[in-house]
């Protein structure tokens, strides 16, 4: 068959996929467009892309039907999985599945963290001048400022500075923890460093505070929102960490593959950091900011840290997926 | 399949077809960038000054809006909009899975959360490097998401088969010369009369130009299917 025949012949289908290709690439899902052919259409297209080719038609032919068939292509294999169904069951146990399932990671990830803190936390404790290694000046008195009680003004705060706090909070936290696990990718250093360097600069906060005497309101509002923060921040480590290992050892894989498991691996319990930050968030602008009694705060808080673990290493363990 | 150094990446489908996608470089991608950076600098802009007057609640909505901007700006449209940011639009790229399949919610987030370590330490150094190793232009995000940046084509016309009477050749036609021939057809338009003179001189040299031109127009509508 001769080109002018071949194209003659078929131009009729390709006149309707492309109508059709029209209209779904300008809306998710066309209302006035018959697509019952679509598919068929799609398929008689690959075998005449074929056929072009071993035939030798022009090349302007054969780049012609591959766009066609790539724009097809792209239409015929767009995914839409349906959210809430997915968000439940990942709350319900895909979640902490994933933690779990990299638990060694997240372990190194909160010692990191930990014993930096508890290392920084001595070391100024013994010597209280080593703050300033740490913390900067600036940093220092704005610490103080915060929750130092007789340096502190929190009489004219109300809803707009909670909504500020807020809008901080997830700008400030949950960019954090991408960059932590992004981090990670390099080997694994970029995560390592965050958490070391998070951790000295909790443990030195802590220490510092304590020693100047606002360790009371200091503790009160970091306890409650500190569970899903510093959990999130921990975990959003381990992915990292778990993304660098697959590049310094990818196994019997190839790095880029290696890479690539670990990534999809990862992914869920990075949704779950953010999930838990935003949750964070909540918690610190509008709960922690609250003038309550150190009781209630303590109680609330403890809660809070025993809720958060109990779901993340018992949630999920039975039942199907 | 012969083996051709460019930009083109060849897929077969689950239909047993081979598609070919053309991988985008650096240039049109960094330039999509570039767009979706001034749209996302005007967002900001715009809605900053309303957001002023209502004082510190506003600063918290304007810091929500920052984090959404930076993290899932590119997340929301290519999930939402076939792989395409309106930088990406406007350059004719879209961002696609490694099968040509079009990227989802999961591929996009690595792509993008990666972002940060491709940014390393300063102006895309890191991804730029990594794209100019890796076999198919991609930075770290896109390895560790296995996603693909292409061009994707602009719908186009093709010339309409000649109407004057054909004539077969006076050579065993072959594969190439079949293709050179239906090349000269399809770029007739683009080229001057003077230019297509000159080319059917060199297939019929033994004629005159006007002639061998003729000739050689009424030998493509015989390759294209006339009598």
């Amino acid at each position: 068959m001769r080109q002018s025949q071949f194209e003659q012949r078929y131009q009729p289908q390709w006149h309707r996929l492309e109508q059709g290709l029209t209209a779904l690439e300008k809306k998710q899902r066309p209302k006035n467009v018959d697509l019952s052919r679509f598919t068929g259409d799609y398929q008689d297209l690959c075998h005449q892309l074929a056929l072009s080719r071993e035939r030798g038609y022009s090349l302007v032919l054969q780049d012609y039907l591959n766009d066609l068939m790539l724009r097809a292509h792209r239409q015929l294999y767009r995914h839409r999985a349906p959210l809430m169904p997915r968000l439940a069951a990942f709350l319900r146990g895909d979640f902490p599945r994933a933690v779990r399932a990299m638990w060694r990671w997240h372990l190194i990830s909160a010692l990191a963290f930990l014993l930096s803190a508890g290392l920084v936390a001595a070391m100024i404790l013994h010597d209280p001048e080593l703050v300033h290694t740490v913390v900067d000046g600036n940093g220092v008195s704005d610490l103080e400022n915060m929750y130092h009680p007789d340096l502190r003004d929190s009489s004219d705060r109300n809803r707009a500075d909670d909504l500020m706090m807020f809008g901080y909070y997830i700008y400030n936290n949950v960019g954090i923890a991408f960059r932590t696990f992004a981090g990670g990718v390099l080997f694994g250093i970029g995560s390592l460093v965050v958490m070391l360097f998070n951790g000295s600069f909790l443990g030195a906060a802590a220490a510092h505070l304590t020693l100047v005497g606002a360790g009371q309101p200091f503790y009160t509002f970091v306890i409650a929102h500190g569970a899903p923060e510093l959990t999130a921040i921990v975990l959003a480590g381990g992915a990292g960490l778990r993304l660098g290992w697959s590049l310094v050892a990818p196994g019997s894989w190839r790095r880029v593959d290696a890479l690539r498991r670990a990534a999809r691996e990862t992914l869920p319990v990075m949704y779950g950091v953010f999930l838990l930050l935003v949750l964070a968030a909540m918690i610190e602008a509008f709960w922690s900011s609250r003038e309550l009694d150190a009781q209630i705060k303590y109680t609330v808080g403890g809660i809070s840290w025993a809720l958060l673990y109990v779901y993340l290493l018992f949630a999920g363990r039975h039942g199907s997926e | 399949m012969d083996v051709l150094i460019d930009e083109r990446l060849h897929i077969d489908t689950p239909e047993g077809a081979r598609l070919t996608l053309s991988l985008a470089g650096p240039l049109p991608r960094g330039m999509a960038y570039g767009i979706d950076l001034m749209i996302r600098a005007l967002i900001l802009m715009v809605v900053a000054t309303p957001l002023m007057l209502l004082g510190r609640g506003g600063s918290g909505l304007y810091l929500l809006l920052l984090f959404l901007l930076e993290w899932f700006y590119p997340v929301l449209f290519e999930v939402f909009r076939q792989g395409r940011t309106p930088g990406k639009a406007a350059m004719g790229l879209a961002v696609v899975h490694g099968n040509g399949a079009p990227v989802g919610l999961s591929g996009s987030l690595v792509r993008n959360l990666l972002r940060t370590a491709d940014l390393f330490p300063f102006a895309y150094l890191t991804g730029f490097v990594v794209m100019l190793v890796s076999s198919r232009q991609q930075r770290l995000g896109d390895l560790a998401a296995d996603t693909l940046v292409i061009h994707v084509p602009a719908p186009q016309t093709r010339p309409a088969p000649g109407d004057s009477g054909g004539e077969p050749p006076d050579w065993p036609l072959d594969r190439g010369d079949q293709l050179v021939l239906l090349a000269f057809h399809d770029r007739g338009l683009r080229l001057s009369e003077d230019r297509q003179r000159e080319l059917a001189r060199l297939a019929y040299p033994e004629l005159t130009d006007d002639a061998a031109l003729a000739r050689l127009r009424r030998v493509v509508n015989h390759v294209l299917g006339a009598t």
